[in-house]
């Protein structure tokens, strides 16, 4: 009798599992379908797969220049926003894993205000134009450089670490700053790793930011490419890729667009899968309350 | 430098119960000379970009002038929220924001707890990982592709569309339909977030204690009886904590998102605080205006984060709150 029952519920279970995951991922199946077919799924709507496989608008996109110059932008700014903050953390988190540092408690205690209250957009924007910073790359890696919340994970993985080590070290007359970078650092590579993978997927993604602090074309984010693309529905020289597209018809705009969102998120894509679990390990630990 | 070396030569100055006397204190500085000395960029840096906007909050009492700059601009006390609160257009976006995250938390709040209860019911791991890994997705993809995936799924053309087709529905614009759009936004947003959202009740449900179960199990409880009796009230304060979170977020309707998925036709139903503050104050310029909007939105927050807390702790005591 249990069992049946628990046959049920589980065939039960498994099938709302299934909808669940078709849910999640269909959206953006629908987007590989219309920029791969070749026939009109871009005009006729409800296709599981493409009728006949063409990479013609993934071949003109790549004549679309200002989508290269927003990748490298964005990976420009992805590598130094990742090397500042690093860094920036660490510097912040090593002194701060010292419990018995002076004024250890009101430093930690006054960097944790920023949890509770900020300035919010205005003060925040006109601070970022008296600092001089406006339509320069600092705008974008400087303000968020130091996080709280990553300082604190990253003080912690520095506590655990064995204190003989250091002490080891210092008998051989190492200094702070010697066992930091020789030793300290080396070891917290997981950490590390793991916190520049945060960093990292949060500038690839930024764009409010670039939107109120730059406005250079040739600064431009590959969001804000994206955005001028998909939401905007721009026409600038989006439509001279879009006018070539055409020529080959039955090619839409609406196929470009998923092409350029599937060229976007490709890197994501495919390295996600093998990081997740360190996003997800990074949680478990900022969940452990105090 | 000096001075705080100064102030820490004093005993008992901090108010904290001293544990060691002062000699040792000043052993501890110069011991951590040069950590101390490593920390100085990084106060600075939190000065500057955490400490410096938080003053310019000030602004909001101001009659900002950009020439004139935060000294020079003339004090204008509560003028600006006086005018928001005369402003029929301030009390719009204050209903949208407040119906919208409304809606958000009714329905958005228990799908994560309830995907996570049941995906630790499925025993296949390799169908599990994988469920949980698609759900986690979206959380990685910006607003502006989602939102873009999004607007392609119910535009004309769109899925959505095409199967109320079959069924002999018109084709609808639903993205530019009033009576639609919140439901989008909410909908999409959930389905956006669920996943990312989950994965705090996971570790809870996969740190409960199996002996637990196991004992249950002898008693002869089924799955069901052992979800209602001991996984969701060992969820309970991290239930309560999350709730508690999420209050201070009330006023927060999804900026990221509805900037990227409205239009003008949708105005009405789908602007926002936060939408209305970057409006009134870069686009428009009205600086000491919507920082005061801005303002009145974090005080509102923070106040009902508070209450919340306040609230968890009475009924539950210290493990459901926040601090």
């Amino acid at each position: 009798m249990v069992k049946t029952g628990s046959k049920i519920a589980d065939i039960f279970l498994y099938a709302i599992m299934t909808v669940v995951l078709v849910i999640t991922l269909y959206p953006f199946w629908t987007q590989v379908v219309i920029s791969l077919d070749g026939g009109d799924a871009a005009n006729s709507s409800f296709m599981l797969f493409p009728e006949k496989i063409t990479f013609d608008s993934y071949k003109l996109a790549f004549d679309f220049d200002a989508l290269w110059v927003g990748y490298k932008n964005t990976i420009i700014r992805t590598c130094l926003g990742v090397l500042l903050s690093i860094l920036a953390t660490a510097i912040t988190a090593y002194p701060l894993s010292k419990k018995d540092l002076p004024l250890n408690k009101w430093i930690t205690r006054f960097m944790l205000i920023q949890f509770i209250i900020g300035g919010g957009l205005i003060p925040n924007y006109l601070l970022i134009k008296y600092l001089g910073m406006y339509n320069t790359i600092w705008a974008l890696v400087i303000p968020g450089m130091i996080s709280t919340f990553n300082v604190l994970i990253m003080r912690n993985f520095f506590r655990s670490l064995p204190d003989s080590l250091e002490e080891s070290a210092m008998v051989d007359g190492a200094g702070y700053l010697k066992i930091f970078f020789r030793i300290i650092l080396p070891l917290s590579m997981p950490i590390i790793a793991t916190e520049a993978l945060w960093v990292g997927v949060g500038h690839w993604n930024a764009w409010f930011d670039a939107l109120i602090y730059t406005n250079d074309a040739d600064k431009e984010m590959l969001q804000l490419v994206l955005r001028r693309i998909i939401i905007q529905n721009n026409p600038t020289q989006f439509s001279e890729v879009l006018t070539k597209l055409q020529e080959k018809s039955p090619y839409s705009g609406r196929q470009l667009q998923a092409t350029v969102i599937m060229l976007s998120i490709l890197p994501m894509l495919i390295v996600y899968p093998f990081l997740q679990k360190y996003f997800v390990q990074g949680i478990m630990v900022g969940a452990v309350k105090g | 430098m000096s001075k705080t070396t100064v102030l820490a030569r004093r005993p008992g100055w901090n108010g904290q119960p001293k544990t060691g006397d002062a000699k040792s204190k000043r052993h501890a500085f110069k011991k951590y000379r040069v950590l101390l000395i490593m920390m100085i960029p990084s106060v600075l840096y939190v000065i500057i970009f955490n400490y410096v906007p938080i003053y310019g909050l000030l602004i909001a009492f101001e009659d900002f002038q950009i020439t004139k700059g935060f000294f020079g601009s003339p004090w204008v006390g509560l003028a600006h929220f006086e005018k928001a609160f005369r402003d029929p257009g301030f009390y719009l976006v204050l209903k949208n924001t407040v119906l919208i995250s409304v809606y958000r938390m009714v329905f958005g709040f228990p799908i994560p707890i309830i995907f996570a209860l049941l995906l630790s019911e499925v025993k296949n791991v390799k169908f599990k990982k994988t469920v949980q890994t698609a759900s986690y997705l979206p959380h990685f993809i910006s607003w502006i592709i989602l939102g873009g995936i999004f607007m392609s799924i119910f535009s004309l053309e769109g899925p959505v569309n095409a199967i109320l087709g079959m069924f002999g529905v018109d084709p609808k614009l639903f993205m530019a339909d009033t009576s639609y759009f919140r439901s989008i936004l909410v909908f999409t947003s959930i389905l956006a977030g669920f996943g990312w959202s989950s994965i705090i009740y996971f570790a809870a449900i996969t740190g409960i204690d199996p002996h637990l179960h196991e004992a249950a199990v002898v008693d002869g409880a089924g799955r069901i009886k052992r979800m209602i009796y001991i996984t969701i009230p060992l969820l309970m304060p991290v239930i309560s904590i999350m709730l508690v979170l999420s209050m201070s977020g009330i006023l927060d309707a999804g900026f990221d998102q509805i900037f990227n998925m409205y239009n003008p036709q949708v105005y009405d139903v789908a602007d926002i605080i936060d939408t209305y503050v970057y409006r009134k104050g870069l686009v428009e310029m009205d600086y000491g205006y919507a920082t005061a909007v801005g303002l009145f939105k974090s005080v509102i927050g923070l106040i009902l984060m508070l209450t919340a807390n306040g609230l968890a702790r009475r009924i539950g005591g210290g493990d459901y709150t926040l601090w």
